[in-house]
């Protein structure tokens, strides 16, 4: 637990996981797999929060992860509630599917 | 010993993530997102971070993702096909995504993050607490509780049949 | 020749390890053939009595039959979440027991007598506790090993293609969720009273006169508490999921032979450790309720199992004596009674730690 060099390691991963997640939300097409790499973002973000936190000394870092996975809950349910919804609507989840806003 | 655990860890969950965007099925993706979540929990408590690694089950790998399998079985989703016109959806994905990825390695580079833990580092859950309900976050604690409220009551008036 | 700090530990480890999944083991066996005599006592038959004395040797049985039996796997199921959903099932069983004590702190006999090589130096008086592990957060551990034991049923119910299975695997996954909120409330109060969250130092709070034991102090925690690890082992009256007159068995319908036997392990796994963790936090642990009793050593041990046994058997007890729960009961009980009487019973032991400090 005091190898030095797990700081900056744990950066990298949250943002090869980031960077997976936001691929994953361009290329999905079912709503709820988009949702799904969203959440992957959401923890490369709570990943770099915990590194910087242990670099820096303070618990800051922690305590916003906290509130990350809340506002996480929060969304995951609410976003799911919504997806059921529009499969009751649509009864498909193709984000494809879903255009009337488009421009 | 701790160092073969990260690694091995952060590889798993580099793996599994791969998974979750590459496979067909999404049921199959929500269990490789639950392989990652368990995987980033461990890296966690290998940070130093015994409460949040913990909370990390308890809430994404045990709440949150039994959230979407329900979803996931209830409304019985199948797997996906391929869409019309995929090939430049997929390359201006991939390029948006390696772009993103640059931009932010570049700074994270430039910011030149420090190595190791600081002294005095502790994030015991006694310390955690303390933290959490001084004055500094106190008020923010109160208004997450509030945004749970209004989460949980916008869940069930957006699922329901007819209100 | 004395091995360094890392081997000792290393074997100690091991042999804890050993004891636990053996006594474990040993006791899943035994539970089967304590339920179905006792189940039939209370019915007025008497059980299972050919095989052996008693039919003390029915579980040994019992195992030689599911090992010959042949293993189906429906055709269009999932193969790979069909194999995984037993070992999920049986790892998270496994993984809680990881950070429970299963007795009080002990000092090794010196056993002179014994040969160098069978007995090293570095055993004797050593002191020591049966807990594999030592977590700082070790409820809270616990409450997301529970967590993750969902996982187990979600995939066996799922992964088999069958509506029942699916049926079933969902209801039993809503049904433990939920009491696993109560669950989880009902350890606040006590995490309050004794400040920390390894259980060890819960234990070590409630020294002395049994009226100090946290199921006297923290009666409505109690309550909720067995109430709530009842059904979250899906236990009678909770067991709806795997009920027979209802949904075929539930999630496992589709599974024979060894897979089945492993997912009957890791039930009365759950089960041991609901009683084992109601035993450490609520019943006193190994400390006896009367000061003056002896308490040292084996002894400590044997009031420690004692309860444990009493525990176990209560919750036979109410395999035969209760009916089952419809589903709609279960989930108001889970949600609106046992999570609001748990939630005000934090406010007052809040208040009352609160006031007490001042």
């Amino acid at each position: 637990m005091d190898h030095p060099a797990f700081v900056q390691h744990a950066v990298l991963l949250s943002l090869v996981l980031f960077g997976l997640g936001t691929l994953g939300v361009f290329l999905r097409r079912n709503v709820i797999t988009v949702l799904m790499c969203v959440e992957l973002m959401l923890n490369g973000v709570n990943l770099a929060f915990v590194a910087f936190s242990r670099a820096a000394g303070t618990l800051d870092g922690q305590v916003l992860v906290f509130f990350v996975m809340v506002v996480a809950a929060a969304e995951a349910a609410v976003g799911l509630a919504i997806v059921i919804a529009l499969h009751r609507r649509r009864d498909t989840l193709d984000v494809d599917a879903f255009r009337l806003m488009r421009g | 010993m701790d160092a073969i655990l990260f690694y091995a860890c952060a590889a798993v969950a580099v793996g599994s993530a791969v998974v979750v965007i590459a496979q067909r099925n999404p049921v199959t993706s929500a269990f490789a997102l639950i392989v990652t979540l368990c995987s980033m929990s461990v890296i966690f408590a290998l940070l130093g971070s015994p409460f949040i690694a913990v909370l990390q089950v308890i809430v994404y790998a045990g709440a949150i993702m039994v959230l979407f399998l329900f979803v996931l079985m209830l409304l019985n989703v199948r797997r996906e096909e391929d869409a019309p016109g995929r090939g430049g959806r997929t390359l201006r994905g991939v390029a948006l995504a390696l772009v993103t990825l640059l931009v932010l390695q570049a700074g994270a580079v430039l910011v030149r993050v420090p190595a190791g833990p600081a002294p005095g580092f502790d994030a015991s859950t006694r310390r955690m607490a303390e933290v959490l309900f001084s004055p500094h976050f106190l008020y923010v604690f109160e208004a997450t509780s509030v945004l749970i409220l209004a989460a949980l009551v916008g869940a069930v008036v957006l699922a329901k049949k007819e209100l | 020749m004395i091995p360094s700090p890392a081997v000792q530990q290393l074997v100690i480890a091991v042999a804890k390890i050993a004891v636990v999944v053996g006594v474990l083991l040993g006791l899943f066996s035994l539970m089967t053939w304590i339920e179905r005599r006792s189940l039939a006592f209370m019915q007025y038959r008497l059980g299972p009595n050919r095989t052996g004395p008693l039919g003390i040797l029915q579980p040994i049985a019992d195992g030689i039959k599911l090992f010959f039996k042949e293993e189906v796997m429906p055709a269009a199921a999932n193969k790979v979440a069909f194999l995984a959903a037993p070992v999920v099932a049986v790892s998270t069983a496994l993984l809680a027991v990881a950070v429970l004590p299963y007795g009080p702190p002990f000092t090794l006999p010196r056993l002179d007598f014994l040969p160098g090589w069978l007995w090293p130096e570095w055993l004797k008086g050593r002191t020591g506790q049966i807990q594999i592990a030592h977590v700082d957060v070790g409820l809270l551990f616990i409450f997301a090993i529970g967590a993750l034991g969902v996982y187990g049923i979600v995939l066996a119910g799922w992964s088999a293609n069958n509506k029942y299975t699916l049926l079933g695997g969902l209801r039993s996954s809503a049904q433990m969720f939920s009491y696993e909120l109560a669950l989880g409330l009902s350890f606040v109060g006590l995490i309050m009273l004794a400040g920390s969250f390894q259980i060890g130092d819960i234990v070590d709070a409630q020294a002395g006169w049994f009226w100090r034991w946290n199921a006297f102090v923290q009666l409505p925690a109690f309550l909720v508490y067995m109430v709530a690890a009842t059904a979250e082992v899906a236990r009678i009256p909770f067991d709806l999921p795997e009920g027979e007159s209802e949904i075929v068995a539930g999630f496992h319908t589709e599974y024979s032979s060894m897979r089945f036997a492993l997912l009957q392990m890791a039930e009365y796994i759950n089960m041991i450790t609901v009683a084992v963790l109601a035993t450490n936090l609520f019943l006193g642990g190994w400390h006896p309720g009367v000061p003056g009793l002896p308490a040292d050593g084996l002894l400590a041990f044997a009031w420690w199992g004692a309860k444990v046994a009493v525990l176990l058997f209560v919750f036979i007890w109410m395999r035969g004596t209760l009916p089952r729960f419809r589903y709609d009961q279960l989930m108001h009980i889970g949600w609106k009674v046992l999570v609001p009487v748990a939630a005000v019973w934090i406010l007052i032991t809040a208040t009352e730690v609160a006031i007490a400090g001042r």
